[in-house]
């Protein structure tokens, strides 16, 4: 699977009679389950090994919540009172609801039918398109998020140098209005490869040859945010749309997500920003960021890597060296968060918990691990005030796995909570099992 | 950069014209003398020189070759005294005088699935009736570039189409006629595996398919051969007619080489190669094929490697292809295989001979090169008149002032069918070296350099360079020299014996003075620093491994007798575990199963802590492989991935640092019969034939849905039928009704055309061969079962198989087996109902049920994929490890080899450092019939020395660049990945 290309299927042109997409839309419309009311009753989760996301363990853990909120998080051996209703997590685990950066869920349902594709649209420079207005709390890939722990989600656009702006979601709402935790928390950015690829439809090599435009492309993003700049220190009159998006650049108020690969594209990148003003910056995909490591830390800069289930990206690179990635930038003193682009992003987004589990395997340690999808993602986005954490006054999103929610065999959920909300663990997917299994039974 | 040389190079013709053309010059003036080339070194042939030899040659022939023979008095004779004369090269593949076919454009973007051409075969690709020369016309700037390289015959041909037609053998001779210089209109049969640019016909897609058709066709061109058409077919006929010309397959790289040869043995046609320069990455193979090879020299130039960021891109094995190209002829050679050389794929004919002398310093020894350029060519197209100059040949040779191998030696002349034409005046002297010029009490130093007419010469008075102006005709020098602004201008004669000058001049002021020079003498010293120069660049040149890239091994891992101590087994029969157990590997098998195993001389492995399991079967892959598609018809039942195994893909080791150790290939899911499979150990460093299992069992892929109906190919990919599901079961019900009429007619004993592709469909209902069949939507899944069930057949196994558990009653009632992804979905409108639950409920039925990759990056953690399982509907631990072992096995019928721990069963064994389910476990060891094809402590060994080979090699490659030479810009292959669906 290769980052950076959005699907395996975008590519192909496809057009679909208009009646069918009809029917696919009208045939499925009762997809997502309703969402949970506000929290009322206090719930105590007593006696499960609490995985704090912040690093920290407590086995035989005490943990409470209330209006939403954790109240209490501790050890179940204080004797103080139990709030509500408790479920006992015994020989369970308790954790943080999983957060993914850079994602476009709910941006799309179905790869292959382009109806159902909204997130790439037309343009170079598209600071003010907004993706949070396209989402679509009713998906059913959504929906299928919610049993693998993935609560939380950065929705970004893709397309385009400058591809847009995204906003941070909960995957249990009626609309996005609802899902919102973070609205337009950053504008997100396609650097330039040094590399281009030869066009082998007109007969060229399909190889990668260095991009002799590069410094021009650079230049011309340059360009654009000290045009920008210089609009916003005027009068602002008339109007420019895609310079107003950018002002929270430059008032820090917002992040500027860079996806970029290569140490050389990776400096050209920092130094840029710098010299224009706008300093909030998140490298994201960040291949060789290990070796600008010094670089990223004194600029204060965190890096959201991919999925560990990809190939290297040279044919002798070391086998496991995707594997080893967050472990390699973690020791870099790099604050490490992980993100979902590339090949099936969407429907495979309810996998983190396990690539996190395999950048444990290949030497991260497991609670380390852990943080890429809990705190260290919380704090990239910004929202690590209410979630990534089971800490007194965040949000109660938090769950309850009967085993090592980073390992497949043992991700099984049995309680599950939204900002306190108990959650439906039901899918489209879940009922299709249960229909099935039942029809063989009654036969 | 422009070589301007027109000016000498002029032509003398002695054949006018033909001898019964009326002509319109007036009185006729035949001119047939002889001439005599007298005191030379002669090349007869590589091997037979004549020393201080006389050549004879009349009417465009050599009439006597030797060292003393009678020269007729009207002779002409041409004293070549130091000078050396060699058989003019052949260049036996070249589009000299052919225009490449420009490709025929279509208008309408649908794609074509008939032949244009009518009265022909029905694919438009098979062109055996294209005659070279119809399509020919002598190109006399491309003849000019030929002759200054010393090649004096041609073989060219129209480079269209997988059948190309017949080449014709052309003298390079500019001033005579077609007529005369056309030495042979049929001189070789031409094939390569790529499509006529002139048809838009779509099949073939892939190499498998273009190896599928070119069976067919032979096997027509038979049935046609022997009556039994009822039509015309124009190439069939040409086919039949040129069978006996020399066979000449254009492959461009080992593999595809193989192939080749693998088509022509089937046929028992001996193709001659033409290579890509690769051959020594497998040289045993390439020996085995007994063809005679025609080699590019286009040797890469060193990569570009001061930007480190761009650097970093190459892969190792393109370092290594620049360090160990120019080996290739001398391994080729050392290793008894016969093979030409050609000009193609140069960029420019300028660079053969450099890049030739470039092999040479590589080991080639100078007589096979000179072989390579003359008697072998000509051996190839079965002539004994060119290539030599025996008594009876044309008159093709060079003159040279020496050794045609050498950098510093000038070609004089390149005559044709005895015609001369000149590339570089013999008469000019060759001046260069350093001379003391003294005029007027002063000494300067002139050194000449420079070959021919192109002779340069710079002054220097002490250490300081002076302007000057140099030039020399007709053994007189003019020299100009600016000293201080005070201008000599002086003119000398050569005095022939020393190479000294003398002569009279000006001064700047007019006066006239007498100048000298003479040639200074190399002191000893200076030679033999001059040869150490030469020699101090010693060649290092990088083993090749196998495969020839990153990870590959040196020596191939052999069967060790292993004995593993103490693990935790999991047998894969019946959901055993033993705890503590040993297991003793030998010959290959699984020996002995117990506790406390111990057998002398066995390597042994602690395997405490450790779980030891049957290696990981994938029934769903597509690594490995060349082509996976043959998308150019609804059914390519014909083509089998046996045909394009890669043995060389970096995939087959990251997939043995999974665990896995056997894959079925699959061809892919463009259409609803697709093509034959390739089940394949992983032996990393064998050759495909190793690679593929000894009496492998018979599997052909089938695929359902959107993919056969061309859902997302775009609007204009709506005419090929079917395009709908329902179309899809009459295609099954209509081939497999052909099928069984054809497999009545062969039976009965009549004449019958034989099919490749009614051949398999008759083998599926024969039950020799067993579907595997791409499948997601309940619907069809129930349909082909129906179908199967008219033939009297059953479905091997429904792979991806989404929907299984709607009708998993009906799968278990039909006895098919079910490998399914784990959890994908969602990416097409037919996998909306795709659950990660499918597995469990099939395996709940009693299905056996694998769970497949599909997927390069997913296949090395199919471990991981199978827990899932565990998740998604609660299977044991024991079952979901079956998923990926056992089970796979008997959906391949391999379960009788592997798949499970089990005495006698193969040693297909991995050892995992945890449980081989959890998320936190490695495979350590991969072993493969008993030999150890990965090992993680040897695999950080192995990273260790790709990183110095890398910094090595870069090494190198600054130094050339540093050293002067041209370098090219950082590249990096882009290894296609596979899926179903790629087209």
């Amino acid at each position: 699977m290769t980052p950076n290309k959005n699907s395996k299927f975008t590519t192909m042109k496809k057009q679909f009679l208009y009646s069918l997409v009809c029917f696919l839309f009208l045939g499925n419309s009762f997809a997502q389950q309703t969402p949970a009311p506000k929290q009322t009753n206090d719930y105590t989760i007593e006696g499960g090994t609490a995985h704090l996301g912040n690093g920290q363990v407590i086995e035989n853990s005490l943990i409470m919540f209330s209006n939403g909120k954790i109240s209490f998080v501790g050890n179940a051996n204080m004797k103080i009172a139990r709030k509500g209703t408790v479920i006992n997590a015994k020989g369970k685990h308790v954790y943080p609801g999983f957060i993914a950066t850079n994602t476009s869920l709910g941006l799309a349902e179905i790869d292959a039918v382009r109806a159902t594709r909204d997130f790439d649209e037309v343009g170079t420079m598209l600071p003010h398109i907004r993706s949070i207005i396209a989402y679509n709390t009713e998906s059913k890939v959504i929906e299928s998020m919610r049993p693998n722990g993935v609560f939380t989600a950065q929705i970004t656009p893709r397309g385009g140098t400058v591809s847009g702006t995204s906003s941070v979601v909960q995957f249990d709402a009626w609309n996005w209005e609802d899902a919102a935790v973070k609205l337009d928390d950053g504008i997100h950015i396609n650097w330039p490869n040094t590399f281009s690829r030869g066009r082998w439809w007109l007969g060229e090599d399909p190889g990668l040859k260095p991009n002799k435009k590069y410094a021009e492309e650079v230049t011309a993003i340059k360009e654009y945010f000290e045009d920008a700049k210089r609009y916003l220190s005027g009068n602002r009159t008339p109007k420019n749309l895609p310079y107003e998006s950018v002002q929270n650049l430059f008032n820090k108020s917002q992040k500027i997500f860079i996806h970029v690969n290569g140490k050389k594209s990776i400096i050209d990148a920092i130094d840029l920003f710098k010299s224009v003003g706008i300093t909030n910056m998140v490298i994201v995909h960040g291949e060789e960021a290990e070796k600008v490591a010094t670089i990223l830390k004194a600029n204060n800069i965190p890096v959201i890597i991919e999925r560990a289930h990809r190939l290297p990206s040279n044919e002798d690179e070391d086998y496991d060296l995707p594997f080893r990635n967050a472990k390699i930038l973690t020791d870099a003193g790099i604050l490490v968060g992980l993100g979902m682009e590339g090949d099936m992003e969407r429907m495979s987004a309810r996998n983190l918990p396990f690539y996190a589990g395999t950048y444990a395997a290949y030497g991260l340690d497991k609670e380390e691990a852990l943080k890429l999808i809990t705190l260290n993602n919380a704090k990239i986005l910004g929202i690590d005030d209410k979630v990534g954490a089971l800490e007194v006054g965040k949000d109660a999103t938090l769950f309850i796995s009967e085993g090592d929610a980073l390992d497949m065999r043992t991700n099984k959920l049995t309680d599950a909570f939204i900002q306190g909300r108990k959650l439906s663990l039901e899918t489209h997917q879940t009922k299709l099992w249960k229909r099935y299994s039942n029809k063989y039974k009654n036969q | 950069m422009k070589k301007i040389l027109i000016l000498l190079f002029f032509s003398v013709s002695v054949i006018y014209s033909q001898e019964y053309f009326p002509t319109n010059t007036g009185v006729k003036t035949s001119k047939n003398t002889s001439v005599a080339f007298t005191n030379a070194t002669i090349y007869v042939t590589a091997t037979n020189i004549i020393k201080k030899g006389t050549l004879l040659i009349k009417d465009g022939k050599v009439v006597s070759i030797g060292k003393r023979i009678s020269i007729p008095n009207d002779a002409e004779v041409v004293d070549l005294k130091d000078k050396t004369i060699y058989p003019s090269f052949i260049d036996i593949y070249n589009s000299f005088g052919i225009q490449s076919p420009k490709r025929e454009q279509n208008s309408s973007r649908r794609p074509q699935y008939d032949a244009s051409r009518k009265g022909y075969y029905w694919n438009d690709h098979i062109r055996p009736d294209v005659n070279a020369a119809t399509e020919f016309s002598f190109d006399n700037k491309k003849a000019k570039e030929l002759l200054e390289a010393g090649f004096g015959v041609v073989n060219t041909h129209v480079e269209d189409g997988i059948m190309q037609g017949n080449g014709i053998l052309v003298a390079l001779n500019p001033n005579s006629s077609d007529g005369y210089r056309i030495l042979d209109k049929k001189s070789g049969n031409y094939l390569s595996f790529n499509k006529s640019k002139k048809s838009n016909q779509s099949y073939p897609t892939s190499r498998m398919g273009a190896m599928a058709l070119l069976r067919q066709t032979y096997m027509d061109a038979d049935w046609y051969a022997n009556g039994n058409a009822k039509n015309t077919d124009l190439a069939l006929e040409a086919l039949n007619k040129n069978k006996t010309l020399p066979q000449i397959f254009n492959t461009g790289n080992y593999l595809d080489a193989l192939r080749a040869d693998k088509v022509g043995d089937e046929f028992g046609i001996q193709y001659t190669i033409l290579g890509g320069g690769n051959e020594y990455e497998r040289i045993e193979e390439i020996k085995n094929t007994n063809a005679k090879f025609i080699l590019p020299v286009n040797f890469r130039k060193a990569y570009d490697v001061s930007d480190q960021f761009l650097a970093d891109k190459i892969s190792l094995h393109d370092m290594r292809q620049w360090n160990q190209e120019p080996s290739n002829p001398s391994i080729l050679a050392k290793n008894g295989i016969t093979f030409a050389f050609t000009t193609r794929d140069l960029k420019s004919t300028k660079d053969f001979n450099k890049n030739i002398q470039k092999a040479i310093k590589h080991g080639l020894d100078k007589t096979k090169a000179l072989e390579a350029l003359t008697t072998i060519p000509a051996q190839i197209i079965g002539k004994s008149n060119v290539g030599n100059l025996n008594v009876g040949s044309y008159a093709n040779f060079l003159i040279t002032s020496g050794d045609i191998f050498d950098s510093k030696t000038t070609i004089y002349e390149n005559w044709t069918q005895g015609d001369q034409n000149v590339i570089n005046s013999k008469d000019i002297k060759d001046l260069t070296g350093d001379y003391m010029v003294a005029v007027n009490g002063k000494t300067y130093d002139l050194t000449i350099s420079g070959k021919g007419d192109k002779q340069k010469g710079s002054v220097k008075f002490g250490e300081k360079k002076l302007k000057s102006d140099f030039s020399f005709k007709d053994d007189w020098v003019q020299l100009t020299i600016n000293d201080n602004d005070q201008f000599l201008r002086l003119a000398g004669k050569i005095i022939n014996a020393s190479n000294a000058m003398q002569g009279a001049g000006k001064d700047n002021l007019g006066n006239d003075i007498s100048w000298s020079a003479s040639k200074k003498v190399k002191k000893s010293d200076d030679k033999k620093k001059d040869d150490k120069k030469s020699n101090d660049k010693k060649l290092v040149i990088q083993p090749v491994s196998y495969p020839n890239i990153g990870y590959g091994n040196y020596t191939k891992p052999q069967k060790q007798t292993i004995l593993i101590k103490n693990a935790t087994v999991w047998t894969s029969e019946n959901n055993q575990v033993l705890k503590n157990t040993d297991v003793l590997l030998k010959d290959g098998k699984i020996s002995q199963i117990g506790k406390n195993l111990s057998t002398r001389g066995a390597t042994v492995i602690d395997g405490t802590d450790k779980y030891l399991t049957a290696g990981i079967i994938d029934e769903h892959s597509h690594i490995a492989t060349s082509a996976v598609n043959e998308a150019g018809h609804n059914s390519t039942a014909e083509v089998t991935i046996e045909d394009v195994v890669n043995p060389d893909d970096i995939n087959i080791y990251r997939n043995l640092a999974g665990g896995v150790t056997s894959i079925q290939i699959l061809h892919g899911s463009a259409n609803p019969i697709g093509g034959r499979s390739a089940i394949i150990k992983l032996k990393w460093g064998e050759n495909a034939d190793n690679l593929i299992y000894k009496n492998s069992p018979k599997f052909i892929k089938f695929a359902l849905g959107e993919n056969v109906k061309q859902s997302n190919w775009g609007d204009s990919n709506t005419i090929r039928f079917p395009q709908t599901r329902m179309g899809v079961e009459q295609v099954y019900t209509d081939y497999f009704q052909r099928a069984k009429e054809y497999d009545a007619l062969k039976k009965s004993g009549k004449s019958y055309r034989k099919d490749l592709e009614l051949e398999a469909l008759a083998e599926i209902i024969n039950k020799e061969r067993f579907i595997s069949c791409h499948s997601y939507v309940q619907s069809e899944i129930n349909m082909l079962m129906k179908v199967a069930e008219k033939f009297n057949f059953n479905i091997n196994t429904f792979t991806h198989i989404l929907e299984g558990y709607k009708v998993a009653d009906k799968m278990k009632q039909h006895g098919v087996g079910g490998s399914t992804f784990s959890d994908w979905w969602a990416y097409k409108y037919e996998v909306n109902d795709a659950i990660p639950y499918n597995a469990a409920i099939m395996h709940n039925q009693g299905i056996t049920v694998a769970i497949n990759s599909d997927d390069a990056e997913m296949s090395r953690r199919l471990n991981q994929e199978a827990a899932k399982t565990m998740k998604y509907g609660d299977l044991t631990e024991q079952e979901a490890w079956r998923m990926v072992t056992i089970n796979p096995a008997k959906l391949l019928h391999i379960d009788d080899r592997t798949g499970s721990i089990k005495t006698g069963k193969d040693a297909d064994i991995v050892v995992w450092s945890g449980n081989p389910l959890s998320i936190y476990s490695k495979a350590e060891k991969t072993i493969i019939d008993g030999a150890i094809y990965f090992d993680i402590e040897k695999e950080r060994q192995k990273r260790k020395e790709i990183k110095a080979e890398r910094a090595k090699l870069i090494e190198m490659m600054l130094q050339e660049k540093l050293g002067g030479a041209e370098t090219q810009a950082p590249t990096k292959k882009e290894h296609k990945l596979f899926h179903c669906d790629t087209e």
